[in-house]
């Protein structure tokens, strides 16, 4: 049995844990390819028109692994309970996922967070687990260890990050669900882009978690979603820092729409560039905004330099 | 904003809601309540203002009923809590008002925690420190009532309008039904007063032919609820001799909500909760389709996740049962006249296959 991985949405956050969860189960897989140009077109064909682009490219990668793979992984989660909730679309993705490629004959792989429902992280793994055929204490095996690699993975990730704040040059704090940050087509061109401005890209999301959220009620009381406190906190976490931060959000993201305004509301001090990326082609107007931005922080740098 | 002023309380527009809002703050919390001026193209174009470019269009109605409501003086505000966008709607409303420099109090409903009431209490002792809860909780059954009976009202007109043989009585009935919910004191009052009503309205002469085209709404809330930001879709329809049924507003979507039937209903198209209002989507949509119906039209704010997220599973149930659904995405650029032309597209479409089929 052959397991396709969509590389688009919750890959970002838990591709650690979902690869070595089926090494350590002994179950092939395959990650689709970094986003092209091909798969954020077939996302467009089989997506609703107004759908968001990151849900447009995760629908690419799912047709692109159709006929690749006996079944696909497409994980479902209601919300984290204490720690926020997530946007509907993470919700709905199964649903939407399963209607959309009916006619394919699509086969899925999931697992379900609900902590109402009792349906924590374990549970729905071991769930998963005994789909795919395999005993409860293997499974359970595999868990821990998947864990314990993604635990070690991201602290490393997140140790290399600090050691990059450390450094001199110029640096910008990127803020942005992780799903559009790492994203080959949409997201990876801008922090190319940053290094070649020789600006050291920092990245919201590898800041840590549990400290973000936290540090995020500083910024907004109400806010509902886990992983835009997560984005939010590292703000607050980081803001002394760093020179500059990039709001990136695909268009037209539900949770952003508000978040962002919020952050451009409270957030002072600091420059604050609020990029919405669509998708469209043709790279030189976003350079340009990028470029002109980093003038922008270069000139009040040398001014405060003078001072 | 000045501490001793008395409260003013308003709430943004929706539907007719705003009479037993008025009644409930009124009556049970005893502070004035301002009911701001009905939606219009002004007040989409004030919130649009001042509210970020890609949100969903019912924040910025809300915000732009805010301002005109200020504007009519009103000096607190109040916002729910919600499972979707709306959730988050409050703190971003409280602070462009606020940068705006009204100085308005801001009760914010998500601050609130549904699994426990007393928090509800908290937030409104903001509006009434003096709050008696004999009287709220005896206004507040009046006030669900009134909701009730509300929505039973509009269920009828809604389903005979379009064959009155005099043009306009039902709609005047209606705003005479609207304006004496104004007046009531009890319980007792609301039945009465529906009950008066709807025998003047079931007294209207109508004329219906023997098959009845009949068309189901289903949607995002608020767009689904209030006319103004639908365009007057009902109305339209009904116009053109169609009956009309809509399940979703407040009685059924709150009052008696049974997630769990919808749930098993529709457990072959969907596994799981899908967000805010999507799951109703599904569900009437499936049970009209099922009916026979002859359509059905679909109606959100541009962006609206949760209802995006119920196409694909609306195109399934339509290839499944054959069913023409029309789907309708409303923004601040909408216009009229493509709105009315794919009416009509959907309205030949509709009679050609009743046609075929005789």
């Amino acid at each position: 049995m052959k397991v396709g991985i969509p590389r688009a949405f919750l890959y970002y956050k838990y591709h650690y844990l979902w690869e070595s969860f089926l090494e350590e189960l002994g179950i092939e897989y395959v990650v689709s390819p970094y986003t092209n140009r091909e798969i954020y077109q077939q996302g467009t064909i089989y997506a609703i028109d107004e759908a968001c682009l990151s849900s447009k490219i995760y629908l690419g990668h799912v047709a692109s692994l159709l006929g690749k793979c006996d079944y696909i992984l497409v994980p479902r989660v209601f919300g984290f309970g204490e720690d926020g909730s997530v946007c509907t679309k993470f919700q709905a993705i199964y649903d939407v996922v399963n209607n959309t490629f009916r006619n394919q004959k699509i086969k899925i792989l999931y697992y379900n967070i609900n902590p109402k429902e009792t349906a924590n992280e374990f549970r729905s793994f071991l769930k998963m687990g005994k789909f795919l055929g395999k005993k409860k204490a293997q499974i359970t095996r595999a868990y821990l260890i998947a864990k314990q690699n993604q635990k070690v993975n991201q602290l490393m990730d997140m140790k290399r990050q600090e050691s990059l704040l450390e450094k001199d040059g110029m640096k910008i704090l990127l803020v942005g669900h992780p799903y559009n940050v790492y994203d080959r087509y949409i997201g990876d061109p801008i922090i190319q882009y940053l290094k070649s401005l020789e600006v050291t890209p920092i990245i919201a999301d590898l800041c840590d978690k549990k400290a973000a959220r936290e540090a995020s009620f500083q910024v907004s009381e109400t806010l509902p979603w886990a992983f835009n406190r997560e984005l939010v906190g590292a703000i607050e976490i980081y803001r002394k820092k760093i020179d500059g931060i990039i709001l990136m959000s695909s268009f037209p993201c539900g949770p952003d729409s508000l978040v962002n305004e919020i952050i451009l509301r409270r957030i002072k001090g600091i420059p604050i560039l609020n990029l919405v990326l669509d998708g469209q082609d043709g790279s030189a107007g976003l350079e340009t905004r990028l470029e002109s931005f980093i003038d922008i922080i270069k000139i009040k740098r040398d001014e405060k330099d003078e001072d | 904003m000045k501490t001793k002023e008395p409260c003013r309380v308003a709430f943004p527009r929706f539907g007719n809601y705003h009479i037993p809002l008025e009644f409930l703050f009124t009556k049970g919390l005893g502070v004035e309540y301002i009911t701001p001026p009905p939606s219009t193209k002004k007040t989409l174009e004030i919130g649009s203002k001042y509210s970020p470019d890609y949100v969903c269009s019912p924040f910025k109605f809300n915000l732009g009923n805010y301002i005109e409501a200020i504007e009519a003086g009103a000096n607190t505000l109040v916002q729910t809590g919600g499972t979707c966008r709306l959730g988050y709607y409050g703190e971003l409303h409280e602070q462009i008002l606020k940068d705006l420099g009204y100085d308005v109090k801001f009760v914010n409903m998500s601050k609130a925690n549904y699994r426990n009431p007393l928090t509800f209490y908290n937030e409104f002792k903001k509006v009434n420190p003096n709050l008696n809860l004999a009287k709220v909780s005896s206004a507040l059954l009046t006030m669900l009532k009134m909701v009730e009976c509300i929505d039973n009202v509009d269920d009828y007109v809604r389903q005979n309008v379009g064959f009155e043989v005099h043009d306009g009585e039902m709609e005047k009935i209606h705003e005479a039904y609207l304006e004496a919910l104004k007046q009531v004191e009890t319980k007792k009052d609301v039945i009465k007063t529906t009950k008066t009503y709807m025998k003047k309205l079931k007294d209207v002469k109508t004329k219906k032919p023997k098959k009845l085209i009949r068309v189901g709404i289903v949607g995002e809330y608020y767009t689904i609820m209030e006319p103004f930001s639908n365009h007057f879709i009902e109305k339209e329809l009904a116009k053109k001799g169609i009956v009309i049924y809509r399940w979703m507003n407040v009685t059924n979507s709150i009052l008696h909500y049974d997630g769990k039937e919808q749930k098993k209903v529709i457990k072959n198209y969907v596994k799981y909760y899908m967000g805010a209002t999507s799951m109703s989507t599904v569900y009437k949509t499936l049970e009209w389709a099922k009916a026979g119906f002859d359509g059905i039209v679909h109606v959100k704010s541009f962006g609206c996740t949760p209802e995006i997220d119920a196409m694909p599973v609306l195109q399934k149930i339509s290839a499944d049962y054959k069913i023409p659904i029309l789907y309708f995405s409303f923004d601040s650029q909408t216009s009229e006249t493509g709105i009315q032309t794919r009416l009509e597209a959907f309205y030949d479409m509709i009679m050609m296959r009743k046609e075929k089929r005789k």
